[in-house]
């Protein structure tokens, strides 16, 4: 064990170790999937690890480093993967594919519009009561898909072109974790941070808790929305019931898993999750009693996820990791 | 007007349902300050409790219900033994998140030990009565009268008996309730006993009112129940019964005058706007914010 924390130890603190890595992964992106070197399942499985640390990051972006309480990611991800899916379907169906990106963004966008929306609803109430907040938005969402014939109502959309390949999935999270990286070490970084600790001294402290909310939630949910196109164009099927509260749920475990307050963590919690849940799938049901007592046990044993609030040097900018060792 | 009168009674039935189970949560948020995610399964598994004691032990309806609301109040005492207790001084959100994780542990058992919808036997036989235009039958007057019967004798709980009144002590101030040589952790163990207890009692009238039960029946009705606990204000009693029937009215309403499958629409929204105006439900109080 402290041997590989000293391998990766060293391997972080190596500045030519991440560059390398990021070209290394993008050629492995296109080369995989060009040349057949892994199976179809095992691709597919690579793909959805991608996304959901898209998800797992941008919800840590509000659930941890804010310390709010949102459980209604799977709305902003369901409005991401319709909004995208209705442009490729329906007004572009000539898109060329290396056109992809457009859909996503504006997939992207329309999530981050509702999120700026939903962020200012919760002005007015903060705890728990946020918490109902994002799941009425979520069953809001929801029930209003499944009453436009126009998306296809409760039957969902068919008929999705498969756009989304691996190294569109890689260029994604990439662009995510950078995002988020640099934002997060920023002033607004500080000013979620501050909202975290005690919000009403954040406030009187000159922090400008509406400002740092608003981007909190526009940028988590956009993300969210972008991980939604990507995983519509991966399954070339959606509908409402793909984005209900137990996606919802499967996101928090990542995010809790991984560790609140972390990248790192986000990562290493989708990583986790998505493998385990591909690997007891041939449990049937009895995966859906393994999966939630583990983050049982887990929250019980360590509260705050395996990275709770703790960072590879990676994710932190060289002048915070030069502080972190001093 | 007869169409509508009918509908009113239909509104109260189901109202008393969703009444009787955002007690639990209001209860559990009174007195330990966390939304109880897992309580809609309790709510399930009452149902299946009921079922299964049922088909074993051909009892009359109130030794049943009984049976239901101790097996349901046990599990619930259990899990706040085992999954809350350990956490009461970690951060809020683990708790919650605990609470959702068993919520999906009791939730999908029940689905791998009963992966089709089962039906629900009758548990006594069920006349109509008419009245003018308007019918009601002994189960609609049962379900109704079993809530409310539940409802009052949990107020004149928590009102008039000294169990009571360290309850209401508690989710006032819970560090100083400890050292007035009260038992706490005895009145929240008894807290969720008796909220779990009215869940799974309302089950068991879910169960009989639409008798096909399935393990996923605790999400659908739990989500809303919880609706009702915030609309009428988290933590306060009279406001979950308020929340209860207005959620009730509103469905069927809803089900009644619009297409069906607006129901959860409107349910939602409704929710949404009350929050908007009365950010702490129609009954609640604000905490109060220190710095």
């Amino acid at each position: 064990m402290a041997a590989v924390v000293a391998f990766f130890k060293k391997l972080g603190a190596n500045r030519y170790a991440l560059p390398v890595l990021l070209a290394a992964g993008f050629v492995l992106s296109l080369v995989i999937p060009q040349f057949g070197l892994l199976n179809g399942y095992v691709q597919f499985v690579l793909i959805m690890i991608g996304i959901n640390i898209i998800l797992s990051a941008s919800l840590n972006l509000v659930n941890g480093y804010m310390g709010e309480f949102s459980v209604g990611h799977a709305g902003f991800m369901s409005l991401g993967a319709y909004a995208s899916s209705v442009l490729t379907v329906k007004l572009l169906p000539d898109l060329p594919d290396a056109f992809f990106f457009l859909p996503v963004i504006v997939g992207g966008l329309v999530a981050a519009l509702a999120g700026f929306l939903l962020a200012l609803l919760s002005f007015k109430t903060r705890g728990d009561y946020l918490a109902i907040i994002t799941l009425a938005f979520l069953m809001i969402v929801k029930s209003a898909l499944e009453n436009i014939p126009y998306v296809g109502g409760p039957r969902g959309m068919l008929g999705i072109p498969k756009l989304t390949t691996m190294a569109w999935a890689f260029f994604w999270v990439v662009v995510t974790i950078w995002v988020l990286r640099n934002l997060l070490y920023s002033k607004f970084g500080r000013a979620i941070a501050a909202i975290r600790e005690d919000e009403i001294a954040a406030n009187s402290m000159g922090v400008r808790v509406r400002e740092a909310k608003i981007l909190a939630f526009s940028v988590s949910s956009f993300f969210a929305g972008v991980a939604g196109a990507l995983f519509a164009h991966l399954l070339v099927f959606i509908n409402p019931s793909s984005f209900d509260i137990l996606k919802s749920t499967e996101m928090l475990v990542m995010v809790y898993l991984g560790g609140i307050g972390s990248l790192a963590g986000s990562i290493i919690g989708a990583v986790i999750y998505t493998l385990l849940s591909n690997w007891l799938q041939p449990l049937g049901t009895w995966r859906m009693v393994i999966m939630p007592l583990i983050l049982v046990l887990l929250m019980l044993f360590r509260p705050k996820g395996i990275m709770g609030f703790r960072e590879l040097p990676w994710f932190l900018p060289k002048r915070e990791a030069r502080r972190k060792d001093s | 007007m007869d169409y509508f009168a009918q509908q009113a009674i239909n509104a109260i039935q189901q109202g008393s349902i969703y009444a009787l189970i955002a007690l639990g949560y209001s209860m559990v948020y009174g007195v330990l300050t966390m939304i109880n995610f897992a309580h809609g399964d309790l709510f399930m598994v009452g149902a299946f409790a009921c079922l299964l004691i049922a088909s074993f032990f051909p009892l009359p309806f109130i030794v049943i219900l009984i049976l239901v609301m101790l097996a349901t109040g046990f599990l619930g005492a259990l899990l706040e033994r085992l999954a809350y207790r350990p956490l009461r001084n970690a951060p809020r959100v683990s708790a919650i998140i605990t609470a959702l994780g068993c919520g999906l542990v009791i939730e999908n058992v029940v689905l791998s030990l009963s992966p089709y919808a089962k039906p629900m036997p009758p548990l006594f036989t069920v006349t109509g009565y008419h009245i003018g235009g308007l019918s009601v039958s002994t189960l609609q007057l049962m379900i109704i009268g079993v809530s409310i019967a539940l409802m009052v004798g949990l107020d004149f709980l928590i009102r008039r008996t000294s169990f009571g009144m360290a309850m209401r002590a508690i989710s006032f101030d819970a560090k100083t309730v400890p050292l007035l040589g009260i038992p706490l952790n005895l009145i929240i163990s008894v807290t969720f006993l008796i909220g779990a207890g009215l869940g799974g009692a309302a089950g068991m009238l879910y169960g009989q009112a639409y008798p096909v039960i399935a393990a996923s029946m605790g999400i659908l009705v739990g989500w809303k129940a919880f609706v009702a606990a915030v609309v009428g204000g988290i933590g306060s009693i009279r406001g979950a019964v308020l929340g209860g029937y207005i959620l009730g009215t509103v469905e069927v309403m809803t089900v009644a005058f619009l297409p069906s499958t607006y129901r959860d629409l409107v349910a939602y929204s409704l929710l949404l706007v009350i929050l908007i105006f009365k950010p702490y439900g129609l009954l609640g109080k604000a905490p109060n914010q220190k710095v």
